[in-house]
């Protein structure tokens, strides 16, 4: 049987998913668009992407009644799960952008608005650089400096155990998250050229490695 | 620290990239396929695609065509033409679009900044203003592929986006496009200074010597560029030594850096003395292990 991977990308109506869609075509070749709470059973590996407003983004996933299948594979079944920059935040317990907004609680932490500084202008956009803080997966073989491409105006406030890179705009951004099987990237690695699509490839091979 | 960036601006005229030259000659520059590709192996940070012709004719951008593009862009990917409405967008992103770019149908209807912002965020929208320096010295936005003119203030449209939401502006110089002469600084300076939120310039890059002064003198958060990356080997990476060179930090992770080679004043590659090619030997490439 050919070694390949079930990646399903969650639609909620948001985000750039063609674009993740294309980067995973090109690493994986087995990636599927759902939409459909019933067909996240049997991913191996869930990615969450999105662009857009967290409040939104909530409202949709609870219209599509796909918070309690996200759950159930993420927490009872340990399937690694990706979440890309709004998608990164979703996992967050709550957030403050369109008021006061619960999200999945997957890894303990608050999106809060980045406090505006002198000389920096919001939204943070461009390409930044990662200082990686430990060694994990996501990372592997890709050397400790170097750019990827940021755009938001929010950041992921959490404590420090789960934060595995950072950034720096005028003051630290968490840039990568991880609690178990469940990753964030604030950054959009399938618009971040070739680190951007190692670290993707990274976290295919993880997928893998949980599955042997 | 967040780098500048370098933006390619691919202008689509009835499906065929083009250069243009003060907004009304167009010269073609073929398919959208091949410039797309050769300057994402280029080190562009970022690529713009605008069809230029779509709002006058009342359509859309071609979706087949920009379906095919997504798949070998690797950087972010605004694209902008004929958006009249949120659903239009939702089309774009659906097709592969990172961010949409909107012009003048954000002058005729400016609620249209926020119904899309409120569904994409503020990082996914840019709003494009094409000035010009009227007679009595205010730069005002003229519309319609910059055929006509409004009677706003390039200023205070730029602070209105920002309030009603907008994430960038595309500032471009109607007076310098296709000009070769450089930014309109002064253009740039004057926008960077209303608004707080990142611009990115655009508008008679002549040579590769120009990008720099839209950082320093402009103030601009990105500079792009149209005309000058056709018919260039390695235009983009050429671009950003110039710009690394005048000491501005800028992503460079291609292999082909030029670093240490020389240019010329107008920012153009100068030829290696006869010693220095001597010793030149071949070495492989790094093999890439994605």
């Amino acid at each position: 049987m050919e070694n390949l991977i079930n990646i399903k990308i969650i639609d909620y109506g948001m985000g750039n998913i063609q674009s993740v869609k294309n980067a995973f075509e090109l690493l994986n070749g087995k990636v599927e668009i759902i939409s459909d709470p019933s067909n996240i059973k049997n991913a191996d590996g869930i990615i969450l992407p999105g662009v857009g407003a967290f409040s939104n983004a909530i409202k949709n996933l609870k219209e599509r009644k796909l918070i309690e299948p996200l759950k159930e594979a993420v927490i009872d079944q340990k399937v690694p799960l990706l979440g890309i920059c709004l998608g990164m935040q979703l996992l967050a317990d709550n957030s403050e952008e369109g008021g006061d907004n619960e999200g999945l609680s997957f890894i303990a932490g608050k999106i809060c608005k980045i406090p505006h500084m002198e000389g920096y202008r919001l939204p943070h956009v461009g390409w930044n650089d990662v200082a990686v803080k430990k060694k994990e997966p996501l990372f592997r073989n890709i050397i400790d400096k170097g750019s990827f491409y940021f755009v938001h105006s929010y950041r992921f406030e959490c404590d420090d155990e789960f934060v595995v890179a950072t950034t720096n705009y005028g003051q630290s951004i968490n840039a990568v998250v991880r609690k178990e099987n469940v990753f964030g990237v604030q950054f959009h690695p399938e618009r971040s050229q070739r680190k951007g699509l190692h670290l993707l490839s990274n976290f295919v091979n993880y997928i893998k490695g949980t599955k042997v | 620290m967040l780098k500048k960036r370098l933006i390619a601006c691919l202008l689509m005229k009835d499906d065929l990239i083009v250069q243009s030259i003060g907004f009304n000659k167009y010269l073609p520059i073929g398919n959208p396929k091949f410039p797309l590709e050769f300057l994402n192996k280029w080190d562009v940070d970022e690529i713009v695609l605008l069809d230029i012709s779509a709002y006058k004719q009342k359509r859309k951008l071609n979706l087949k065509i920009l379906e095919v593009l997504s798949k070998s862009c690797f950087v972010p990917l605004t694209v902008g033409g004929g958006i009249t409405s949120v659903e239009d967008v939702r089309k774009y992103i659906r097709a592969g679009a990172d961010k949409v770019s909107i012009n003048s149908s954000a002058i005729n209807n400016s609620k249209l900044i926020t119904e899309i912002v409120n569904i994409f965020g503020s990082q996914c929208v840019v709003v494009s203003m094409d000035c010009k320096l009227d007679k009595d010295g205010i730069y005002r936005i003229y519309k319609d592929s910059g055929k006509i003119p409004t009677n706003l203030v390039a200023s205070d449209w730029a602070k209105e986006v920002e309030s009603l939401g907008a994430g960038e502006i595309f500032l471009n110089s109607i007076d310098r496009d296709g000009s070769k002469i450089g930014y309109d600084n002064n253009l740039i300076k004057e926008i960077t200074e209303a608004v707080s939120i990142p611009i990115i310039a655009c508008g008679g890059v002549g040579d590769f010597s120009h990008f720099a002064s839209g950082i320093i003198k402009g103030g601009a958060s990105a500079v792009a560029a149209g005309n000058i990356f056709h018919y260039i080997e390695h235009s983009t990476i050429i671009a950003k030594m110039n710009l690394l060179q005048s000491g501005i930090d800028i992503r460079m992770d291609s292999e082909a850096t030029y670093k240490g080679r020389e240019f010329d004043k107008n920012g153009r590659l100068m030829m290696m003395s006869r010693e220095d090619l001597s010793k030149i030997e071949f070495t492989r490439g790094k093999e890439d292990i994605i």
